[in-house]
Formats: structure tokens, sequence, C-alpha cells
């Protein structure tokens, strides 16, 4: 454990893990907006909107993320010339968070969609026979009951999304992956230690976060 | 598409022509965006025959003959799927023998089972692979080659993602069959073999491909350990013929045919299921959403990168 | 320290097996003790060299095959060693995983633009110097970048980790510094303008520069800021294999394989041979 007797090292550690959570914070509430959109967009009864939402949630659930957040620094910035940023560490922070919320807005959207299924056909029925619109009807009856049952997946979409963030290390965000391999490197004979160290770190990160959210699945659950 | 029709009723001739209007407004909003980015990568010279070319015929760089498919895409897809295929099969093994431990009486059993799960479903699967390659000499003593690095990380992060989504399953059969399981006599072991296993493994059908899914994308990690599949030996292809943009599009668009054709098979098979009534709704959306859950752990994450 | 104390005894019990291996191999009178395991596998036609696979000009997969003066020097130890260098492996291995690679014997011999320092020489072991490189910039023809010193506020891309890379953040750290895991990522993005320098080996860079798809575009700052000595790794505890690949390189400079495996790579850009010094391949522990 020597190694992380290393100021500098341990530096490395936090910074990394920090990075981690900055790049789920923000791909997080994008992706939740974003997903929420797309599934109104899929339930829709207009066929174009319908047909943008499940293109998009093809294009991204069945493409790997590594080419996602690579094609996020080579297509959108390099050869398209979105900029979010004049220093090249921030630039590639938000387009780590653009390329993380795209891809984990599809699941999101996939998980809201599941859960409007989950919302009984008479419950709809009853609202529209009471004269409500698509939307009033969504708003007010489907969604609130669909966003219970939602609750659970939401949970685990929000740990996947934690552990995705590592794979921004690919267009060279210093997170904690790129982190543990630069510690690895100089220090091969403890790799045993800086694995236990960075992977229960994120048992301990992700753990009680799928709890709190089971246990908060259970309380909301729409018991029928 | 279930849902949708029961959000709305079927529209009248004004619904329709609204409908239609909108139609017509989004579709050229969308045909304007897809225009946008068009012209978008066109202004850096993306779309130029040089760079397409390499995927349409043999192309000669630095006096060297080389072509993207058979030098380098279809050798990396072969070793993509025999890494997706391997993991797969172990990760179902993995998975089966972990829900039912977790769902042992036996505390001894129980515990350092859920142990097992909540650590291999908290853990990245790219820090595995990279431990696992880099690390397994001072484990187990022997090198790990890159394949099996990439096929145990992925098993083990899979295999917890299923063995909750059994979990899942199991519990979620009614209550009224197990009970008249036992009133009949059966033992706990006869309950969970020929009644309670049989009907949540023919709902998981579903799960298992999303999650097929799931190891094929992340396949795409193994290119940290230079595992050969299609990531890395693309971007071998693009380093030669310079074209990184046009390579990415066309390696998304080979996931994409590969994971949508798996996606397609298993709603043919869902629907056979269906037909036959064997499935229990209650059974499949607990597995369901337990599966939504353990999604995308490397995304291939990175893929790979 | 128990995991250090398991750690320990699991390399003992590898050294010791394998030193049993060894033991029983040098029983058999092809491979009398003393001698190199390399020299066995080598007329076997079982050695497995690591080698770059993105490096133009050094180490480059072109298609199924590997080019590049690396693997020119490959072929010319496979030979030395008594072996046929038709019959050598390539891996592609990549800067971070080339010590693991030799030490747990993915691989039997690295050459791969492998930098010899005191940090690498505690896990590996080095034949070499075979070249000399030092770490220059690759800027696009018509940029104003004359040296480092001019990075300020500039983009220069290199490769995560690697020396090149932790150079820049030191020494130059007002450069914006853009990492990948690869140099074919930051000539791709040099060659869009994403960037405004590459930087690592010259030699490297000259490769890049060579290739037919960027003639004319980019050029070499030509002031190296560093000395980076090209070594030949293999394991720490293969002294004999060191001295002997040491050997084959003093006969390669008398016997010109060494300039015709440059010729026939490097050179083609122009560049003449370097003179290789042999009185400078001393890194073989004594």
């Amino acid at each position: 454990m020597d190694v992380f007797l290393d100021p500098a090292n341990r530096q490395a550690y936090l910074d990394g893990f920090l990075t981690i959570l900055k790049l789920t914070g923000a791909s997080a509430l994008l992706a939740l907006a974003l997903g929420m959109l797309l599934a109104a967009c899929r339930v829709s009864p207009v066929p174009v909107l319908r047909a943008l939402g499940a293109g998009w949630v093809h294009l991204f659930r069945n493409t790997p993320l590594t080419l996602v957040i690579l094609f996020c620094f080579f297509g959108l910035y390099s050869a398209v010339g979105v900029e979010f940023s004049e220093d090249i560490h921030v630039n590639n922070y938000w387009l780590a968070v653009t390329g993380l919320s795209a891809y984990t807005a599809a699941f999101v959207c996939e998980a809201i969609r599941s859960g409007i299924n989950t919302v009984p056909v008479g419950q709809a029925e009853a609202a529209r026979a009471l004269g409500l619109s698509f939307s009033q009807n969504l708003r007010l009856i489907i969604l609130p009951q669909a966003m219970r049952s939602v609750v659970a997946p939401l949970g685990s979409i929000l740990i996947a999304l934690t552990k995705n963030a590592t794979i921004a290390g690919v267009i060279g965000v210093a997170e904690a992956s790129s982190a543990m391999k630069a510690l690895i490197e100089s220090n091969g004979d403890q790799t045993i230690a800086i694995f236990a160290v960075f992977a229960l770190t994120f048992v301990a990160l992700l753990v009680p976060v799928g709890y709190a959210f089971s246990a908060l699945a259970n309380r909301l659950v729409v018991r029928r | 598409m279930m849902s949708a029709s029961v959000l709305y009723d079927h529209p009248g001739p004004r619904a329709r022509m609204r409908n239609r209007v909108l139609s017509v407004v989004f579709g050229l909003l969308v045909v304007a965006g897809l225009y946008g980015i068009y012209r978008a990568f066109d202004s850096t010279q993306q779309w130029t025959w040089e760079k397409w070319q390499p995927f349409f015929e043999t192309v000669t760089v630095n006096g060297q003959t080389a072509n993207f498919w058979t030098d380098y895409a279809l050798p990396g897809l072969l070793a993509t799927l025999e890494a997706a295929a391997t993991a797969m099969l172990l990760a179902l093994a993995f998975g089966l023998v972990f829900s039912v431990a977790r769902l042992s009486e036996h505390r001894w059993i129980r515990v350092p089972a859920g142990v097992v799960v909540e650590f291999f479903r908290a853990v990245p699967v790219l820090l595995m692979i990279f431990f696992l390659s880099f690390g397994g000499f001072w484990v187990f003593g022997t090198l790990i080659p890159p394949f099996w690095s990439v096929v145990i990380g992925l098993t083990l992060y899979n295999g917890s993602v299923l063995a909750e989504a059994f979990r899942a399953g199991i519990r979620a059969v009614p209550r009224g069959q197990s009970e008249a399981a036992y009133s009949l006599g059966l033992t706990k072991g006869q309950v969970m073999r020929m009644i309670l296993i049989p009907q949540a493994a023919r709902s998981m059908l579903p799960v298992i491909v999303s999650q097929l899914v799931v190891v094929l994308k992340d396949t795409a990690l193994g290119y940290i350990v230079s595992y050969p599949e299609l990531m890395l030996e693309g971007s071998k292809g693009y380093a030669v013929f310079t074209n990184a943009v046009p390579t990415f599009m066309v390696l998304a668009l080979i996931y994409i045919v590969i994971n949508g054709l798996l996606t397609l098979v298993a709603h043919l098979l869902e629907r056979r299921a269906n037909r036959l009534g064997v499935t229990n709704p209650a059974t499949k959306a607990a597995a369901a959403a337990t599966a939504a859950t353990g999604l995308g752990g490397g995304g291939g994450g990175a893929g790979g990168a | 320290m128990r995991i250090k104390r398991l750690a320990a005894i699991a390399a003992v019990a590898v050294l010791a097996f394998g030193a049993a291996a060894c033991g029983s191999d040098s029983d058999t009178p092809s491979t009398p003790s003393g001698e190199s395991p390399l020299v066995a596998k080598a007329k076997a036609g079982q050695l497995k060299f690591g080698v770059k696979a993105d490096q133009p000009g050094l180490g480059l997969q072109a298609g199924s095959a590997y080019e590049g003066f690396d693997i020119e020097i490959a072929k010319i130890i496979a030979k030395g060693l008594g072996g046929d260098a038709a019959k050598n492996t390539y891996v592609t291995t990549v800067s971070a995983n080339r010590e693991p690679f030799i030490q747990t014997g993915q691989v039997d011999i690295v050459v791969a633009t492998y930098t010899i320092n005191d940090d690498r020489k505690k896990k590996v072991n080095f034949a070499g110097p075979y070249f000399t490189a030092g770490q220059d910039l690759l800027v696009p023809t018509a940029s104003t970048i004359t040296g480092p010193e001019g990075l300020d506020g500039k983009k220069v891309c290199s490769v995560t980790g690697s020396t090149p890379a932790k150079r820049i953040k030191e020494k130059y750290p007002k450069a914006q510094l853009q990492e990948f895991d690869a140099y074919s990522k930051c000539i791709e993005a040099l060659n869009t303008g994403t960037v405004d320098a590459v930087t690592t080996d010259d030699i490297i860079l000259a490769g890049y520069a060579a290739q037919s798809q960027y003639a004319g575009k980019f050029k070499l700052v030509g002031k190296p800021f560093s000395s980076e000595p090209y070594g030949i790794g293999l394991k720490l505890e293969d002294k004999a294999g060191c001295t002997k690949i040491n050997e084959i390189l003093k006969a390669s400079v008398t016997d010109g394989s060494y300039k015709a495996a440059w010729d026939a790579t490097l050179g083609k850009s122009g560049t003449p041979a370097p003179t290789l010094d042999v009185s400078k391949l001393t890194n073989c522990p004594a």
C-alpha cells in the first residue's frame, strides 16, 4: 500500500474520482431531461417524432460507448467544430459529458417507456373518458404513476453511468481508470493493492446508491 | 407501441389533420437537422471519395495494398464475436448459479453470493479487464491472455447482472405456484427446480438477449489490452487510410446491424413464446426491470476506446 | 503488508518453477546451460516479438503483416539467434503494456520504440541501444512553432502516461496537453488542425511525416529536447540473451544488415542511416 503514501499518487486517486463524480453529475441531469423528451416522442401521436425517438434509441443503444465518446472528439469537435471551451481539459470534459448523456438518454427513454407500459390501460381510458387531452393524460395520470415504477431502473442507469464515466479516459479526461492505469504502470508489484482501492471505492460509492434507489422504489411502488 | 395507443383516442378528422401538419413540420425539421449534420461534416471534407474508397475497394497506401474489410474489419469482427459468445455462455452459467445461491435459505451461502454479485456489479468492466491483464500475473503467477481478460471481465460483470435478473424473475413467480407445489409435498429443491426455474427461465429470453448486446458492445474495451477486436482493428485501419471519422461511422454501423439482428431474433423468439403462452408477465417485467439496470457496463466502452 | 508477501511468494514460486523448467531444458543437448532460452526458441521458430502496430516506418501493421525498422531489427535478431526470421510471431504492444508483456512471457523480446531508463531497468533487461532518438515536435507545415518554448497556450498531443507526455506536463506546464491511447489518434487530430503539435521521439514523428497520405502537410521542428536510447527489452533474468543480442547488433553493423534495415524503412524518406555506436552497447547487467 506504500504507493498511496506518496501524496502525488493520493492526489491522482482523489482527482480521478472527483472527475468521475463531475462527469456523472452533469451527464445524469442532461440524460434525464433528454431521456424524458425522447420518451414523450416515442409515445406521441406524431409518427415522425416516434421515428425520431426510436432512431435515437437504436443508434445509441447498439453502439459501444467508447465509439460514441471517440466520435464526440473526432466527429463533433474535430470535424464539425463544436467547441465548449478554449481550455482543452474543460472542452474534453464537456465532449465526454455530451457522449455520456446522448448514450444514457437512450436507456432513460426506454426505462420511462416501459414504465408507461406498466400503467394499466384502464387508467388512460378513464382519463380520456373524463376528456383529458394527450398531454394532460401523460402529465397528470400516466407519468406520475410511471415514474414510480421507473425509480428502480433509473437507479441502475445512474449506477451504470457512474461506471461508464471511466470511458471518458479515451479522449484524455483524467478519470479514475486512467489514474489506476498510471499507478499500476509505475508500481506493478502493488497491482493488487491499487486495484483493491479503486474497486472498493466504486463499491463504496455505488452499492449504497443501489440500496437507496431500491428502498425508494419499494416505498413508491404502486400496489395493485 | 402498446402504450401509445392508450394515451390518445383514435384520431378523428381534426386530430388526423393536426397530426399530419405536425408530421410535416417535424419531418422538415428532422431533414433540416440531417442536412445540417451533412454540411457540418462536409466542411472538413469527410464525404470525399478518397476517405470512403477503402470501404468499397482495395487501395494502395505506401506501396502496400490494404483492404478495410479483409485486413481489418472482418478479423476484428470475428474476434469480437468469439469473445462475446464465450463471455455470454459463461455469464449465463455464473448468473444461474449465483441467483439460486442468493435465494438460498442458508445464510453462509446467501451472504457470500450476495457480496460477490454486488461487488462485480459495482466495479467498472474497464477496471476489471485492466486488472486481469496486467495484475493477473501477480495474483495467479501466470499471465492471462488478452482474450481471457476480456472474457473473464465481461463474465463477472454480466453474470452478476443476470444473477440479479434471474433472482427477480424467480421471486416474481406468483406465490400460489410454490404454495401449491409445497402442498403437494415437493421439497424446497424440487420446488426450485421443477416449478420456479422453468417458469422464470422462459420469461428470461429478452433479458438474456439485451445482455448479449451489452456483452457485444463491451468487447470494445478489449482494445485496452490489445485484444484485436473490431475497435482496435478499425483504428489500425484508419491509421493507414487516414479516415477516422468515416471509419467511426462504418464501425458504428457494423455494431448497430449486428446488435439489431440480435434484438430482432429476440423479438421473434419472444413472440413465439407469447403465442405458446409460456411466459408469465409478472416474471418478465421483474426480470426486465432488473436487467435494464445492468445496462452498458462499459458501454463498450470503452469501450473502449 | 500481507498482499505484498503473497505477491512475493507467488513471484518466488514462479521463479522457482521457471528455474526448474530451465534446469530440465539445460539437460537437453540443444541448449547447453548458460545459454539464453531465446536461442532454443529461435531454433524452434517460436520467437514472439512485441512490436508497435501504429507507428509508420518503425512498427506498422499493414494488412496482416507488420513492417518498419523495428520489425527489421527483430528479423536481424531472430537470424542472429540461429532462427528463421520468417517464422517470427509479432504481437501488438502499446507503451503501457510492454513491461508486463515481457514479465509474463506474453512476448519474448520487445522491439517497440522502447526507451531505456532506470525505472524500466528494474523490471526488464535491455540490450542495445540500437538507435538514439530525441523528443521533438511535429507541426503543420505553416506552423510558427520553433521549439517546446513556443508551446505556451498551444495544444500539444501525446500518448496517455508516456514519457513525452510527462515531460511536457513537468517542463512546459503552460502547454495544453491532449492525451490519447495511441499516436495515430494524435496524428489524426493534427491533420484536422484540432491540436497544434504532436510530441514524441523525432524518429516516430518522422515516420508519420514521411507517409504518402500526409505528404507536404507536416514538418519536424528538428530541435530534439531529450535523448531517448531505444533498447531491446527482454526478461530481467536473461543476461545471456542480452549479451548475445548486443553481439548480433555489433555484427549487423559490420555486415551492413543494420544499414539495409534502415534503408528499407525509415531511410525511404531520404534520411541517411545513422551510425550505430557499438561502444555504447553496454546496458546488459554484469
